[in-house]
């Protein structure tokens, strides 16, 4: 059983300990709180180089320390502070550096406020356990045989067939029936690659729909989005050895991974709140009279600096979009300032919480809105990849990694 | 008999002396005592659940984060009931374990506040301080009706 080590600070005050333990419970996991003495936790500034005045925080810190000088105790850890507390953010950033650089052992962190229920943990704990537990199959790197992939995300459905390390066969179309909508995907990429289901050795599902694709599809590999979307986006962008970062800006919410010979390390899967969404630049496309596919060569002649906006919320960024067009700007400007607007977001909100390594590659289909890798390229001062069938990267991965179970 | 809240609210050794001195004492394990014998709830370790936090919006306000919400959820009612206070200072946050220094600051301002008879001391460090502190205590707790 994959023991997870919890280092946090006020989450049975809160009364999320129990949607905790549910979330753990799902994925065939067990919580674990390191044993600390009285004296780890006071000479903790001397081995961790901070102490805050709150006890708990110092607690998760020396249990940190603890996990480090014995990494056998924990398979991964779950490092987690309320919301909006600074000391907690500040020490939650801090421990997860810590362990990030000072051990191979996967960490998700993540603030709670009282509404954390176990759903929203859920893929994330998913991804914590898949990181611990199938390390060998996540450092796979070519893709053999005759595989196929389906990511049943929340606003489009893709779907590829790989043979030998290529792609054959590619399918996509909106999410709507999530059966349904993964036949059509599904049958598209086998009708492009010239096969038919029978023939398909494995298929690997991921994205929210993927355990009810996956039972109907009767898949061999059924996997949360965070690992195998990282996997997928090394395997595009050609660079499985070494670190990577991966960002994923989707229709209903944002993944940022840091990836080790392509192991994700560190995640953090956002989405509070629409405005940092795939859904904001589809509504301003909207508004702007443009098809998605549109909007980001409209934004490419734009500049932002024009046009005030930055808004996590997407009531408030619509209201900047409106204000500004009624005042007369151009709507190029406008596409690059929504561009902006949600990297912003991403970059504010979300990469924060990881490290940032080169290469960073921007994948899923908002990558493809072309002024949204380039606003991040102009946040993060350094470039931004986008590889080939960036749209497809969830369904690669699966297709990459089911055929790893072929062979075992 | 006074309802005396002694702060950090988890200290056992203030609850005795004022129990000792017979007056009742507010400590935060006879309000977790409650929670975890609450019938129907099962929400371990303390029975604390996301209704608490909301709670707590009566000392704090939303934006505070819900850990802080939530332990307040558990001091405040003590506060109110409390007729006297003995607060004790230390700098180390292994006294009392309340674990939250947000927190602790948030009900040490409201003791004060509330216009109670409030004794506030330093941490002892050797027996000397100990005896005077034990003596002071001793003297506030026989002054109060």
């Amino acid at each position: 059983m994959i023991r997870i080590a919890q280092l946090s600070c006020g989450s049975e005050y809160s009364g999320v300990q129990t949607e905790l333990q549910k979330a753990v419970d799902s994925v065939g996991a067990e919580l674990i709180y390191p044993e600390v003495s009285l004296e780890d936790v006071q000479d903790v500034e001397k081995r961790f180089g901070i102490e805050v005045a709150s006890g708990d925080l110092n607690l998760a810190m020396a249990r940190a320390t603890r996990i480090v000088e014995n990494p056998d105790i924990a398979d991964a850890v779950f490092v987690a502070t309320c919301f909006r507390c600074a000391e907690g953010a500040i020490v939650r950033s801090e421990i997860r550096k810590y362990i990030h650089e000072n051990s191979s052992i996967p960490v998700l962190s993540y603030s709670f406020t009282e509404r954390t229920t176990a759903e929203t943990l859920l893929t994330r704990m998913e991804a914590l356990v898949t990181t611990a537990k199938y390390k060998g199959l996540l450092s796979r790197e070519r893709q053999t045989g005759l595989t196929a992939g389906i990511d049943s995300g929340s606003t489009t459905t893709k779907s590829v067939v790989m043979r030998d390390n290529e792609i054959i066969g590619t399918g996509w179309g909106p999410t709507t029936e999530v059966l349904k909508s993964a036949e059509d995907a599904y049958n598209a990429a086998l009708k492009e690659a010239g096969v038919k289901k029978e023939e398909i050795e494995g298929l690997g599902t991921t994205g929210y729909g993927r355990h009810l694709v996956g039972k109907h599809f009767g898949a061999k590999l059924i996997l949360e989005e965070i690992t195998v979307n990282s996997k997928g986006a090394v395997f595009l962008a050609d660079a499985q050895k070494g670190s990577a970062t991966v960002i994923d800006i989707g229709g209903m919410d944002n993944k940022a991974i840091s990836v080790q010979d392509g192991i994700p390390g560190t995640f953090t899967m956002g989405g509070i709140c629409a405005g940092a969404s795939g859904r904001f630049l589809e509504l301003s496309a909207r508004r702007l009279g443009v098809n998605i596919t549109e909007l980001g060569q409209l934004a490419m002649k734009g500049d932002q600096t024009k046009v005030p906006m930055n808004s996590y919320c997407i009531v408030f960024g619509t209201q900047s979009l409106v204000n500004s067009l009624s005042a007369g700007s151009k709507p190029e400007d406008v596409a690059m300032a929504a561009c902006h607007s949600v990297a912003e977001q991403v970059f504010e909100q979300q990469l924060q919480e990881i490290e940032v390594k080169e290469p960073v590659i921007m994948v899923g289909g908002t990558s493809l809105i072309e002024g949204l890798p380039k606003a991040m390229e102009q946040l993060l001062g350094i470039k931004v990849i986008v590889p080939h069938h960036a749209q497809y990267i969830g369904c690669v991965g699966a297709s990459l990694l089911v055929s790893g179970l072929l062979e075992d | 008999m006074v309802k005396v809240m002694v702060y950090p609210p988890t200290s056992m050794i203030l609850a005795d002396l004022v129990e000792r001195m017979g007056h009742e004492a507010l400590v935060v394990s006879k309000e977790v005592r409650k929670k975890v014998n609450t019938i129907g709830l099962d929400s371990p370790p303390l029975n604390m659940t996301p209704e608490d936090p909301k709670k707590g919006l009566k000392y704090a306000a939303v934006d505070v984060p819900s850990g802080v919400r939530g332990r307040m959820a558990l001091f405040g009612p003590m506060i109110e009931e409390a007729n006297a206070a003995i607060v004790i200072k230390g700098n180390s946050c292994t006294l009392g374990c309340t674990g939250c220094a947000r927190t602790n600051e948030l009900t040490r301002f409201l003791l004060r506040t509330k216009r109670i008879p409030i004794l506030e001391l330093d941490y002892p460090t050797d027996d000397a301080e100990a005896k005077r502190f034990v003596h002071k205590i001793r003297q506030f707790l026989e002054g109060l009706k």
